[in-house]
């Protein structure tokens, strides 16, 4: 400690020549980076929200289109556009289903693997994390087929039983169907958080629960699953955010059915709007409309996660 | 490592348990029958691939879901012959949109991860703030912009659309404060100082090396993040030749909609996709642990 101490004033003394400069050298890609492919970006697609495309005279030649102010025009258009409401409205039905399966599946799993006497252990983990490494388009490329009636096995095997055989590629199951893929993909990585998290509690804390008779059950539910908490907060906060972002999933699965329209997920709208529609100022009004509100949301939960860990001093 | 700690003490405690007796330690069946279920749900649609590649275009579709087929050689050649093996194009430019991208991202994240954790500077808090920020931005609507910024530069439909806007990770700068912060103590830069080492010299000879594990860690992510990435590609590129798989499956399968007998070949060219990245890990697996992967490091 003392030596630590002694060299902290040494430091501040007599910084050697460059040492101040240093950290701004080594930040130096990370910002030329950030304001290229971050800021700048950012900076362009506000200023587009609040411009649009004006045809001057006919349309034709050099200077027929000009870009001119719109002030809050596609704000209001895209706030009060049903589309977006139903897009919304949609991805609000699939995050219901995946966050809380995704995350309960992946806490109840994280606990299992930390019980005692459990055998398999490193191989269930291993291929349960598995999905992490499989592209979410390929991920959902694979369920569709699994989905598609012609070469189920679901439907094959309900078809045996004789059993009615739904369509997984429409109407109510299919938001079953999507959400399956996204728990698929996630469960494992918030497996391994909310595992990784368990692994760093001292055993001693358990000690004195066993001694008085706690059963594993009343173990975890008592002291293992507050005591992961925060990363719970974590987890549930990146789910959130990703479910927001929804997109190659639902665009992968369109060409095995017809239920699936372009504009399913607000993201697949904006990329209709831009990209099909040639919409630029439109779309990135509602880019920025979605940032905002997953920024809402991030910021809501920063909080609540802020005033759980607060309790438990650090960390 | 800190897994290898932890999975030692279970001598010690055992005497104090109350259940079962002492002795040949049972087997917590319950837990894992669990665990195995989650196992083979998640790699059900793994073992499908498998099947269905050995299948052929009539069989995929008449034959029993788990029933091997007869046709692999067969798909794998078709795979291979397509558009005079695009396929095999899609994964090159997908290793190499991956591994670079994630070689640069490391570079990049080592070093901004090195000078927040270990200078006391301006601004240092508001520049780790505004970095981890970048993690809430919607990727479209980054995408978007990015998209008709390169279009003015005239550099949309080119390796490094793709590659250039996916280096800068917050995540990865994000893992690589917590390594540098955790892996490299005050004193030996401090030490190098006074040994008369250039700030440039300290981070290369004693950062980097101490900082190694973490670095693999944001590297494999990073490697599985543009791997994985199919927004971006799909969005810069038109031709067909610069495709990374995700984008080049996608496009055969949304052709397999008028004609079935790509599904095949859809089907092969997935399998194919998946089995690097599931190597790949299977393989790191036997020297670093899982659990990096959320920021762990001993403490």
């Amino acid at each position: 400690m003392t030596m630590t101490a002694t060299r902290r004033k040494a430091r501040g003394r007599g910084k050697p020549y460059g040492a101040k400069a240093a950290p701004y050298g080594f930040l130096l890609p990370a910002a030329v980076l950030f304001a290229l492919f971050f800021a700048l970006p950012i900076g362009y697609a506000l200023w587009l929200s609040l411009h649009k495309a004006e045809v001057r005279g006919l349309g034709l030649g050099k200077g027929a289109r000009a870009e001119v102010w719109a002030g809050l025009q596609n704000y209001t258009a895209a706030l009060t556009d049903p589309e977006l409401g139903h897009a919304a409205l949609r991805v609000f039905g699939y995050g219901a289903i995946v966050v809380p399966v995704m995350l309960g599946l992946a806490l109840l799993f994280a606990l299992l693997l930390d019980t005692e006497r459990v055998r398999a252990r490193s191989f269930s983990r291993l291929a349960i994390f598995l999905p992490y490494a499989i592209p979410g388009v390929i991920a959902a490329l694979l369920w569709g087929f699994l989905y598609l009636p012609d070469v189920s096995p679901f439907h094959h095997l309900l078809g045996k039983l004789g059993l009615p055989q739904p369509d997984l590629l429409d109407g109510g199951p299919l938001f079953a169907s999507l959400a399956n893929i996204a728990v698929w993909g996630g469960t494992g990585f918030n497996m391994i958080v909310i595992y990784t998290s368990l692994r760093s509690i001292p055993v001693e804390v358990y000690e004195a629960a066993r001694l008085d008779g706690a059963t594993p059950v009343q173990i975890a539910l008592r002291i293992k699953i507050p005591m992961v908490a925060p990363s719970l907060v974590l987890t549930f906060f990146f789910s959130v955010i990703a479910t927001l972002q929804v997109f190659g999933e639902p665009t992968t699965l369109r060409p095995l059915t017809n239920s699936i329209p372009t504009t399913w997920s607000p993201l697949m709208k904006v990329y209709n709007d831009a990209f099909l529609g040639g919409n630029v100022y439109a779309a990135s009004a509602t880019a920025v409309v979605l940032a905002a509100a997953s920024f809402v949301l991030s910021f809501a939960l920063l909080k609540v996660s802020n005033s759980l860990t607060k309790h438990r001093g650090n960390r | 490592m800190s897994t290898l700690l932890k999975a030692a003490p279970a001598p010690g405690t055992t005497p104090g348990t109350s259940q079962g007796p002492p002795g040949p330690r049972r087997t917590a069946l319950l837990p894992t029958a669990a665990l195995l279920l989650g196992a083979l749900y998640c790699l059900l649609p793994v073992a499908w691939v498998l099947v269905a590649s050995t299948k052929s275009g009539t069989e995929l579709f008449s034959t029993f879901t788990f029933l091997p087929g007869t046709g692999f050689a067969d798909n794998l050649a078709d795979l291979g012959a397509y558009r005079d093996g695009i396929y095999w194009r899609w994964m090159a430019n997908s290793a190499l949109y991956a591994g670079l991208g994630a070689l640069l991202s490391t570079i990049v994240s080592a070093l901004s991860g090195y000078a927040l954790a270990l200078y006391r500077f301006r601004g240092r808090e508001a520049v780790f703030n505004v970095i981890l920020a970048g993690v809430l931005m919607p990727p479209v609507i980054l995408a978007i912009p990015q998209y008709l910024l390169m279009a003015k530069a005239g550099m949309t439909d080119s390796y490094l659309s793709v590659l250039l806007p996916l280096i800068l990770s917050p995540y990865g700068v994000y893992l690589g404060r917590i390594y540098a912060g955790a892996a490299i103590p005050t004193e030996l830069v401090e030490a190098g100082r006074v040994d008369g080492a250039g700030e440039w010299r300290i981070f290369l000879r004693i950062a980097v090396p101490m900082m190694s594990p973490g670095l693999v860690t944001i590297f494999l992510f990073q490697f599985v993040a543009i791997w994985n990435n199919f927004l971006l590609p799909f969005i810069m590129l038109g031709d067909d030749e610069k495709f990374p798989m995700t984008v080049g499956l996608f496009t055969l399968l949304s052709q397999g909609s008028n004609t079935p007998a790509l599904y095949t070949l859809v089907i092969t060219g997935a399998l194919l996709a998946i089995v690097p990245l599931i190597a790949l890990f299977l393989v790191v697996q036997r020297f670093w642990s899982l659990d990096l992967l959320s920021g762990a490091v001993k403490s």
